[in-house]
């Protein structure tokens, strides 16, 4: 169902924002940032005034592709087609990065087999770009000192997004264009906290950080600091959830800000499924489509009205701190502490700061963080101990930079760059042969 | 590329700087300030106010710190006789064209002229000369434009090109009769501007002003609380003003590693949401297929009661939840934590999507 967002949840970009006024081309795919992420769009605008080039893939002709170099205004749903069809170019053209493919990735060989088959004459007529025009993206972005594609959800087809941030990867790792400040690969997304609600694990087969409910150690580590032991099944997902409620066999549920009856897909399916409850809770700021099912319906705080931290797409760690107080009197952390404790599973905490600290004492790519640090710096993830200074570049060449944040290229199943964990990565597989890379905390040397 | 620093002294004092550096950006660093009203650190200095002039040791003429850079040996002096009476007279000339209605100004407490005025101890009496007597620009739903305190320093026509680059207002006109506006003086709309305010964040004086805030407080009346902005990813930071109990505006943070202090028009004006009065305000419980409002005890006891009973009669596949890409990441973990400890199962996703 939500295959796009999914595929992204566990997403983070390699570099941060700041450092886009560096970069010397762009490759904006599939992204209107002056529309929907206007901070963004001024930090390219500063690159633009530096004297970046502009590659911009978007059938729409957005402000951004009306100051592009070279626009590529693919049909919809052709992206995967496009990217191919330029890394197809690099390769033979020589403009790929040896170097870094030989040091730092595997597969090449079967990336050249694959793509082969998206000659410019074949692309063409799949995507309606010119040739002329796709030969200069590939020149521009693959020849540039610094190459950073942004990208958005824009054009990426619902059931491709993991094959689209493929491609995308895989073009990234063929020129090299990674691992350095102003190269990378940045998504850009919706929701505030896009990054940080994927990052603390409200995820049926993750616990907080990315690590597997499947994995012995990191369930014991959970279960000694929580004092109960953990199931280590799989749970279900959201649609699962819905799909076992209209079959009864599925009864409770408790919806914290979220309007899944008005905002889904499948709305008729959804709003089957909470009719079909026998109890369904609701927190929320307003009245929604899916307060209407509940049984219960609990007051949420706004941002102004409760202390905690956002993760920002760059995975920059945040505060969000209270101005006014709750309307109704209490904020979420203390509502969801309540209910454990009325339901037999003592939970206190007199502050959210103590919520971080139980945070970074079980996920090891917060460890660094506390609320007396983020008073004083601003903090990116991995930021593994209390002295670690976070993380504004991901998959640096090894040897440039502690074991935490090495990257592992290598070819095989090819799977989406986006880091971490096995989870994640295993239900991003997809077969098919292409290089891949993946971020793999090394866990042990944190413990 | 020769990273060496360069030696200087600002008022005697020694001071290292980097080669690119003007001698505004080393007094700052070295701690000394000196007067500006056409720079904002996210503008390529302009050099047009002339306020921040100083005296370059065997330079002639005295020079715009903002614009000038730095040499090695340079010898510079920010408050000599001369250069303190040069601002005055243009501090003077401005105030001569100036309504000086500080008592009712919305910007008062927070205006780069007033301060100056009061620092430099000009009154504006002296050289009344010809004013202006433009109507207030109230023709839109953010901002308000009030020409008569424009002392076009051109700040917000830069910003709106150079950094938003909406290219929504020009200095039109010449001489006395110019001022920066919208082409053929539209009234600011959707059409034309992006409501990012940022013209307002950067204007120093109370010419641009932010509507939804005026009348609800001065500077030094409002508690400023720095926070991240709900709305996306980008993790913009700003300031909430708050008066009584009440955000009232939204205020630029330049130190923000995101953003610098550029806020989009979510972020600077979508504020209104938190003091609607549609919020629910109380926890709500379906009572004989009524809803009626209820204490917290009386809800959560129900709540904690009927998932229990749940979890009892149909165990841990029975019960579970869902989480929000808008929640704070505390908010996000405790919900799993809840979900795993004591529904005792992993049914807990984000349905967020994109
Ligand atoms: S609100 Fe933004 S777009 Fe509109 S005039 Fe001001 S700076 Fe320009
Ligand atoms: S409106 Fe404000 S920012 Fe714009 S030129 Fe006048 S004084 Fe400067
Ligand atoms: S101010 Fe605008 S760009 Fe910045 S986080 Fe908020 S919505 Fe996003
Ligand atoms: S601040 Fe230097 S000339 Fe205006």
């Amino acid at each position: 169902m939500a295959g796009l967002a999914t595929s992204l949840g566990a997403g983070a970009a390699t570099n941060s924002l700041a450092q886009m006024h560096d970069i010397d081309t762009i490759f904006l795919f599939g992204s209107n940032p002056t529309e929907a992420h206007p901070i963004v769009s001024i930090h390219l605008k500063k690159a633009l005034k530096k004297g970046a080039k502009l590659v911009v893939g978007d059938p729409r002709q957005t402000w951004m592709a009306r100051r592009a170099d070279v626009w590529l205004n693919l049909k919809p749903g052709t992206n995967i087609a496009l990217i191919n069809g330029i890394i197809n170019v690099i390769l033979k053209k020589g403009w790929e990065n040896k170097e870094f493919i030989n040091k730092r990735t595997e597969g090449i060989e079967e990336l050249k087999a694959k793509v082969k088959e998206y000659d410019l004459k074949t692309v063409e007529k799949i995507t309606g770009v010119s040739q002329d025009n796709i030969v200069e993206a590939a020149r521009l972005y693959s020849q540039a000192k610094n190459g950073m594609i942004v990208y958005g959800l824009g054009v990426t087809e619902h059931n491709s997004g993991t094959e689209n941030a493929m491609a995308i990867a895989n073009l990234a790792l063929v020129c090299g264009q990674i691992g350095r400040p102003s190269t990378g690969i940045m998504a850009l997304r919706g929701q505030n906290n896009v990054q940080g609600s994927s990052d603390l694990g409200p995820l049926p087969a993750t616990l907080p950080g990315y690590q597997s409910v499947k994995d012995d150690s990191a369930r014991a580590k959970f279960e000694k600091a929580w004092g109960v032991s953990l199931s280590s099944d799989i749970g279900l997902k959201s649609v699962e959830m819905l799909d076992e409620a209209i079959k009864k066999r599925f009864k409770g549920l408790f919806i914290l800000g979220e309007d899944p009856a008005q905002t889904d897909p499948n709305v008729h399916e959804v709003r089957h499924a909470l009719e079909s409850l026998e109890f369904l809770v609701v927190q929320d700021i307003f009245h929604t489509e899916t307060t209407k099912f509940a049984d219960v319906i609990l007051p949420g705080a706004s941002f102004a009205e409760k202390d905690g931290t956002f993760t920002n797409g760059e995975r920059r760690v945040q505060r969000v701190r209270k101005a006014v107080d709750p309307v109704a009197g209490k904020a979420e952390w203390e509502v969801i502490s309540e209910i454990a404790t009325r339901m037999g599973y003592p939970m206190h905490y007199d502050h959210p700061s103590e919520i971080m600290d139980e945070i970074a004492s079980l996920v090891p790519i917060y460890g660094g963080i506390s609320y007396g640090r983020l008073e004083k710096e601003s903090l990116q993830w991995p930021c593994p101990t209390k002295d670690h200074p976070g993380t504004t570049t991901l998959y640096r060449p090894p040897g440039n930079d502690n074991a935490l944040h090495r990257p592992v290229l290598k070819a095989g199943r090819a799977c989406e760059i986006y880091p971490p964990g096995p989870e994640t990565l295993r239900r991003n597989c997809r077969k098919g042969i292409s290089l891949h890379a993946y971020y793999r905390p090394d866990t042990r040397a944190l413990q | 590329m020769s990273d060496k620093k360069l030696k200087i002294t600002i008022n005697g004092k020694k001071a290292l700087c980097g080669k690119d550096e003007t001698i505004l950006d080393a007094a700052k660093k070295a701690g000394v300030r000196i007067p500006t009203l056409c720079y904002d650190e996210r503008l390529e200095p302009y050099g047009g106010c002339r306020l921040c002039i100083v005296k370059v040791k065997d330079v002639h003429k005295p020079q715009p710190a903002c614009t000038t850079r730095v040499k090695d040996g340079m010898e510079v002096f920010t408050e000599t006789e001369e250069v303190r009476r040069l601002r005055k007279n243009i501090l003077t000339l401005l105030l001569s064209n100036h309504p000086n209605d500080c008592m009712t100004c919305e910007a008062t407490g927070n205006c780069g002229l007033q301060s100056l005025a009061y620092e430099y101890k000009v009154d504006g009496k002296r050289f009344a000369g010809e004013t202006w007597d433009l109507p207030i620009r109230d023709d839109n739903p953010f901002i308000v434009f009030e020409p008569n305190k424009c002392i076009l320093c051109g700040r917000c026509v830069r910003i709106c090109n150079d950094v938003v680059m909406a290219g929504t207002i020009e200095l039109t006109g010449r001489g006395f009769d110019s001022l920066p506006d919208t082409a053929f003086g539209k009234p600011r709309s959707l059409e034309n501007c992006e409501f990012c305010g940022q013209c307002v964040s950067t204007c120093p004086t109370g010419a641009l002003l932010d509507k939804k805030g005026m009348g609800k407080g001065r500077p030094y009346e409002l508690t400023k609380v720095k926070t991240t902005c709900s709305y996306c990813g980008t993790g913009c930071n700003f300031f909430l003003n708050v008066r009584d109990g009440k955000v009232v505006k939204v205020t630029s943070d330049y130190d923000a590693p995101v953003n610098q202090g550029n806020l989009c028009i979510k972020g600077r004006y979508g504020y209104d949401f938190i003091h609607s009065s549609e919020r629910i305000t109380a926890p709500i419980i379906k009572k004989d297929g009524k809803y009626v409002e209820a204490t917290w005890d009386e809800a959560l006891d129900l709540i904690a009661k009927r998932f229990a009973e749940i979890l009892a009669k149909h165990g841990p596949s029975s019960l579970g939840a869902f989480s929000s890409a808008r929640c704070t990441n505390e908010e996000n973990y405790l919900l799993s934590k809840l979900v795993r400890t004591v529904f005792k199962s992993n049914n807990v996703d984000c349905c967020a999507r994109v």
